[in-house]
């Protein structure tokens, strides 16, 4: 049973941010909602757990 | 007045007129079983074996046309082989362990089924429905040669039914007039539109999937041929659905499924031209082929409440029904007929209480429960039912073309695997802390090699307790069931496989197994007053 990390956890948050909104620059809006889904898949498959996934889920409603 | 309701594929019990149809009384049988198809008479089959005399009564005189179910399971194949008509089955069917995903024009990934050694049985054999039940009905002709009170009555259509508290009474129509029989149990195999549930004012209540399938059965001329493989695509570049699955059967036939969608004018998609037109988009101008046969089907995802109503027990398509993706319809009747066979073989020949048919309600209520489970997954992936459904969908089968990590979210169906009965009644608590969790009680045995031949079949179909690397008495007996014992040492296996699925870390072990082969209890060593309480329970005698 491991929670979610809710707390500040990542490294460089803007560096982060600015490469997320890099990744969809030219994007169509087809093409970036295909690009987050891809990217959803690979985060949720690096964390694997369970418990966690379903406690971002969760908190993914705020 | 008995007009065929659907084309058959041959004759397999044509009508005769029964001593029944003019005695001055209704005949009371034990078991009446309405419906021919593959779970009648494997139900048949089952109580027939067990001198249990059964009456199949069926309105049509054989196995209907075309090749339906398909996919037959490695679990169905030991049944059958409990049944003794595995032989021909393996025989004739197509063996296949590789499986191709496409998605658009592009084969994005291949799997292996990778089936486990160690087994009698594949994984899967690929061959038309006819063939099953005609293997079926050749093992019942045999039983009834030797004297197997097993009866087909074809062209015997039931009209209405009666519940009372201990039997019911049967109307019958006949092309000679009508006539009724009682039976201490009635098993309703009648179907997916089971006339059965109807007259009993049953209700069945489920999810209906908004697209249609065209199935074309198509025999290659010439060289032309596929491997025996089963090829998945999603959203195929030739657009003859928007999703097809290419599948081998035996005889050089394959099965194609296209998904073609909800609002589909039948009679217009069945004409041949258009049928050829989407085979022809698929497989390319030059290929050619000779039509087999071809339905257009649409599916739900349901199944009764109960499947016991009073002396009235409920199999296969009648109690339940799913997609055809991951092979769980036939596949799951047969382990319903499993399941009900002994039970009933019990009750009727008053060795357990009639509670013990509850447990038959509870256990196959749960796999139909796992079917539907999967089966509407499989669907949700196949046919998306948003926007952003498919969105996912779509983003998974790209990943999975570069990264491994996707395959297994890939579900073009999950392959039916036997259901194991956590939580029923029957099951007495794990007394091998050590032992391997696919062989917990409830479980089906998986089946391991032996010095000569395999386990499944020394288990045979009665309640057997199996000694491995333990002392044990030479026989058992309580309240009139008569327990075998079958001993083996796992170093009559040089591979380590019964050690692996029936051992893990202990150094011994006693399981007593059920007469459908799923575990009901599990020790370290014999214990006479254990295995005791074991057996009542697995029996129905005790909670």
């Amino acid at each position: 049973m491991s929670d979610v990390n809710l707390t500040p956890n990542i490294d460089r948050p803007d560096d982060f941010y600015a490469d997320l909104l890099g990744a969809h620059e030219g994007l169509s809006k087809e093409q970036s909602d295909a690009l987050n889904a891809r990217l959803i898949l690979v985060l949720a498959n690096h964390i694997g757990d369970s418990d966690v996934l379903r406690g971002a889920l969760e908190a993914a409603k705020l | 007045m008995l007009d065929d309701r659907y084309q058959l594929a041959f004759k397999a019990y044509p009508y005769q007129r029964s001593p029944d149809q003019d005695a001055k009384t209704p005949v009371r049988h034990p078991v009446v079983i309405m419906g021919g198809g593959p779970i009648g008479v494997a139900t048949a089959l089952d109580l027939g074996r067990q001198g249990i005399r059964a009456i199949v009564l069926d309105d049509h005189e054989g196995v209907g046309m075309g090749s339906r179910a398909i996919c037959f399971a490695k679990r169905s194949l030991e049944i059958a082989d409990r049944y003794g008509c595995a032989g021909p089955m393996l025989e004739k069917g197509v063996v296949w362990n590789v499986g191709k995903v496409f998605y658009e024009d592009r084969n994005v990934f291949e799997f292996n089924l990778l089936p486990e050694d160690g087994h009698k049985f594949p994984a899967f054999i690929n061959m038309q429905q006819p063939y099953f039940e005609q293997f079926m009905i050749d093992r019942v002709r045999e039983l009834q040669a030797k004297g197997a009170p097993i009866e087909l009555r074809g062209k015997n259509r039931v009209d209405s039914v009666e519940m009372k508290e201990d039997h019911v009474v049967i109307h019958v129509m006949t092309l000679e007039g009508p006539y009724t029989i009682e039976a201490d149990w009635l098993i309703g195999a009648d179907g997916a539109n089971s006339p059965l549930r109807g007259m009993l004012g049953l209700e069945f209540e489920g999810r209906v999937f908004q697209d249609s399938f065209l199935i074309a059965d198509i025999k290659m001329k010439g060289d032309a041929s596929f491997p025996t493989e089963r090829w998945f695509w999603f959203e195929p570049p030739f657009k003859s659905g928007a999703s097809t699955l290419l599948h081998k059967q035996p005889d050089d036939v394959w099965r194609i499924d296209f998904q073609i969608g909800w609002d589909v004018d039948r009679k217009e998609e069945m004409k041949e031209e258009n049928i050829r037109a989407r085979l022809d988009a698929m497989l390319g101008p030059d290929i050619e082929y000779e039509m087999v046969w071809s339905s257009i089907y649409t599916f739900q995802c349901k199944r009764m409440d109960r499947f016991r109503e009073g002396r009235a027990l409920f199999a296969g398509d009648s109690a339940h029904q799913v997609s055809p993706f991951g092979a769980r319809g036939a596949n799951s009747g047969m382990q319903d007929v499993d399941n009900l066979g002994w039970k009933l073989g019990l009750v009727l020949s008053s060795k357990a209480p009639e509670t013990l048919l509850d447990s038959y309600d509870f256990e196959r209520g749960h796999g139909a429960d796992e079917n539907i489970l999967n089966s509407t997954r499989a669907t949700d992936f196949i046919t998306p039912k948003s926007e952003i459904s498919k969105i996912f969908r779509n983003a998974v089968l790209n990943l999975s073309e570069k990264h491994a990590f996707a395959r297994p979210l890939v579900n073009s169906g999950r392959l039916s695997v036997p259901c194991t009965y956590d939580g029923s009644s029957l099951n007495s608590v794990d007394g091998l802390n050590a032992g391997p969790l696919r062989t917990r009680p409830g479980s089906s045995c998986p089946d391991a090699p032996l010095a000569d031949g395999f386990l499944l079949p020394e288990l045979g179909d009665d309640f057997v307790i199996l000694a491995i690397d333990a002392e044990a008495p030479g026989a058992f007996e309580q309240s009139g069931l008569n327990v075998r014992v079958v001993s083996v040492s796992s170093v009559d296996d040089p591979s380590g496989q019964l050690a692996g699925r029936y051992l893990g870390e202990a150094h011994s072990a006693v399981y007593l197994i059920r007469p459908d082969q799923h575990v009901a209890a599990r020790f370290e060593h014999f214990c006479e007053a254990s295995m005791r309480a074991a057996l009542r329970r697995a029996s129905g005698q005790e909670a």
